[in-house]
């Protein structure tokens, strides 16, 4: 059978069996176990109402259960584990941790890692910010606004590939085709240089391709809370005399700080599991290795679960804060 | 008149600031982009940008062979055009050496080492002229600097999703992504949607742990579930392959999908639901008869979010899909291929790129508004 004939199937099956389970589970409970006549009428209809939420919610559970929550726990068993020939499995304690831990490419990627964190989130949330502010008071601004936020569409593969053509160096003497290394020799008649070679420039320029893709991100929702701002703040600020820049800075930022934040978070959690921009544009060579990159070197070409899961664990580590800052957040706007 | 004359130039401030911006953000992919029309010629003699103008490049040719020679009175002559005329191609400089190929002025004259004397005009013709017949079975070189109008063409496209010759073709990959995609959108919609309505209006004793665990699941790294994940399937017997990489994606979808849809399903009017809860009908039928349809835009958002994400995966169809045969490569990872074998090959990864990225390109520019609703809705504030 074709794949794509597969595909249809699988929908077609995927999508009766969920109509089917939700509509044969909520008939038997509404007609077999507690059917809404009789004596119990009463009983019976408080009872289904307490079982058909969990009816709704268990085949989202499940998937949640399994595909989620449990390879947290698997993941955190296997890095203190270490895997022996024949699918057996030593406990190992913290010694994948050790391992990992003087191992020159972990700490490579841990410090790349945490400059990512710095840097990209910082100058996504600028630049957005920076558009969100300017094309919501000009004619064109939605026109804007869509080309910045384009990227968001293209795969961090093909962002990959866009911007090594930009960094493309050819040999001293021939026409460059990229277009930093055109503007390079241009101004300062150097030779070309093989810019994803130079440390530590560039783990920056890889940066700048995630800054690319997530400054479209921080510019719609900012641009929203922006248009948010109450306009009496403003207006008072005008009346006393306040320059555009004052107003922008002293009077809207202050007002968005929460959303900033969200942003800021968000582009963080991003930037922890990126993985295809380095896989794609240097794997991890000339000192760009960064912690997702690792974690996959590990598991899928040195077959090391052992230190791949702890790498893991260590990504999981670093997201931890921002999950527990935004289920807080979360329900404090649900309650 | 000071205040207006200030506002002004801060309202030019602003247009060249946004255009600026603007320009900055699609020049890199309006380069990949005009590369993937130009030939492999085109994209060395220059960067794309100047691909607009024509640009001079250095070619060679070989002249009509010494067989083709005519008589004319008491000389042989060798005579031709050395591109079509519609080319619209101007000769700046000729030769006929390698050591110097720009050595003649378009009419002047070259003593041919051979015997005899060489011309060529600035339009591409040119005349070998000989006392003695020409003799060797191959054309004489010509090299020349030429003025080259801008041209584009799809060849690249031809060959990177037509040819089927073409072993580094994309038309399987573009398949297989398709094929990856389309169920693995689809199916999460529905499971999502009744837990969300369940979540969203239905009062049980665990809701808001239950939320709170989905909001939680949203950040979580899905590097985590790679090997547990992987070896669940080896063990059940999925494997590698399209049931995996569906089920994957579904799984992984699901936390944003549920948050999504919670939300949005939590602000439809309370009087819609509690009308018909007393009116008699069920659960069941106000979740399909009401929620789904109103829910539409929350499910457009989620759907989009969804497929643009599983186009654009590398590490999921990596790991639960693409097997040793290479069989269901997908493009993101047939991209990543062709970078690695043809690092400098621009017309062939510009071009598989593009077929790539047109695809959610297309999806963005036409779907753009529920994007935006999505992300608005879906990022947790």
């Amino acid at each position: 059978m074709h794949p794509s004939v597969q595909g249809i199937v699988t929908i077609v099956v995927g999508i009766t069996t969920c109509v089917t389970y939700f509509y044969v589970s909520n008939w038997v409970l509404d007609h077999v176990l507690f059917p809404a006549k009789g004596p119990k009428t009463g009983r019976n209809i408080n009872r289904a109402n307490m079982v058909r939420p969990w009816l709704f919610l268990a085949p989202a559970l499940a998937a949640l259960g399994l595909y989620l929550a449990y390879p947290i726990v698997e993941t955190l068993y296997l890095s203190l584990t270490e895997r022996l020939p024949g699918n057996e499995y030593r406990w190992a304690g913290l010694d994948n941790y050790r391992q990992m831990l003087d191992d020159p490419k972990f700490s490579e990627a841990l410090v790349n890692n945490l400059l990512w964190l710095l840097v990209v989130p910082a100058f996504s949330t600028a630049f957005g910010l920076l558009a969100a502010q300017l094309t919501d008071r000009i004619g064109w601004g939605n026109i804007a606004k869509s080309i910045i936020f384009m990227p968001m569409a293209i795969s961090f593969v093909g962002a990959s590939v866009i911007w090594k053509l930009v960094y493309d160096a050819k040999p001293a003497g021939e026409a460059q085709i990229g277009v930093l290394n055109a503007l390079y020799v241009g101004i300062t008649h150097n030779d070309p240089q093989t810019w994803l070679t130079i440390m530590p420039w560039n783990s920056f320029l890889l940066m700048v391709v995630l800054i690319w893709i997530q400054t479209g991100f921080a510019m719609v929702i900012l641009s929203a809370a922006l248009r948010g701002i109450p306009e009496e703040t403003i207006e008072a600020a005008v009346v006393d005399g306040a320059n555009p820049f004052q107003i922008f800075f002293k009077i809207k930022v202050p007002q968005i700080i929460p959303t900033i934040l969200v942003v800021w978070t968000t582009i963080t959690v991003t930037v922890l599991k990126v993985f295809d921009i380095v896989f794609a544009m240097t794997n991890g060579q000339w000192e760009t290795q960064v912690l997702a990159n690792y974690m996959f070197d590990k598991l899928f070409r040195a077959n090391d679960w052992g230190v791949g899961s702890a790498a893991a664990m260590v990504i999981m580590l670093l997201v931890t804060p921002i999950l527990f800052l935004n289920i807080r957040n979360a329900r404090r706007e649900i309650d | 008149m000071h205040a207006v004359r200030t506002q002004s130039t801060l309202n030019w401030t602003v247009h060249l600031s946004v255009l600026f911006l603007v320009a900055l953000w699609i020049f890199p992919t309006t380069g990949l982009f005009v590369s993937s029309f130009r030939t492999v010629d085109q994209i060395s003699s220059g960067g794309w940008w100047a691909s607009m103008l024509s640009a001079e490049q250095n070619l060679v040719v070989r002249a009509a062979k010494p067989s083709s020679q005519v008589q004319d009175g008491n000389l042989y002559v060798i005579e031709g055009g050395l591109f079509a005329a519609d080319k619209g191609m101007v000769i700046s400089a000729w030769g006929i050496s390698s050591k110097a190929i720009g050595a003649y002025k378009p009419n002047q004259f070259a003593e041919l080492r051979k015997g005899g004397r060489i011309t060529v005009t600035a339009d591409g013709h040119f005349r070998m002229v000989n006392s003695e017949p020409f003799i060797g079975s191959r054309g004489q070189r010509i090299f020349f600097t030429a003025q080259v109008p801008p041209e584009f063409t799809l060849a690249n496209y031809h060959e990177m999703l037509f040819d089927s010759s073409n072993i580094d073709g994309m038309a399987g990959a573009f398949l297989a992504t398709m094929t990856v995609t389309v169920p693995a959108t689809i199916i999460p919609i529905l499971i999502a949607a009744f837990a969300a309505y369940a979540l969203a209006w239905m009062r049980f004793p665990g809701r808001a742990m239950l939320i709170a665990v989905v909001v939680g699941l949203l950040v979580v790294p899905l590097q985590l579930a790679l090997i547990p994940l992987l070896k669940l399937h080896m063990n059940i017997g999925i494997g590698k392959g399209y049931i995996g990489v569906w089920l994957a994606h579904t799984g992984f979808g699901l936390p944003l999908a549920i948050y999504l849809l919670r939300n949005y399903m939590a602000g439809l009017p309370r009087d819609i639901i509690e009308n018909a809860r007393v009116d008699g009908a069920t659960e069941f039928q106000i979740f399909t008869r009401i929620i789904l349809p109103l829910s539409y835009p929350a499910l457009a958002s989620f759907a989009i979010f969804q497929f643009l994400w599983t186009w654009n995966d590398l590490l999921v169809a990596k790991v639960f899909l693409i097997d040793a045969t290479g069989q269901t490569i997908v493009m993101t990872a047939k991209i990543v291929e062709l970078l690695g074998t043809y690092g400098g090959n621009w017309e062939i990864l510009a071009t598989s790129a593009f077929v790539s990225i047109a695809v959610p390109l297309a999806v963005f520019f036409t779907l753009q508004k529920y994007l935006v609703r999505g992300l608005l809705a879906g990022s947790v504030k």
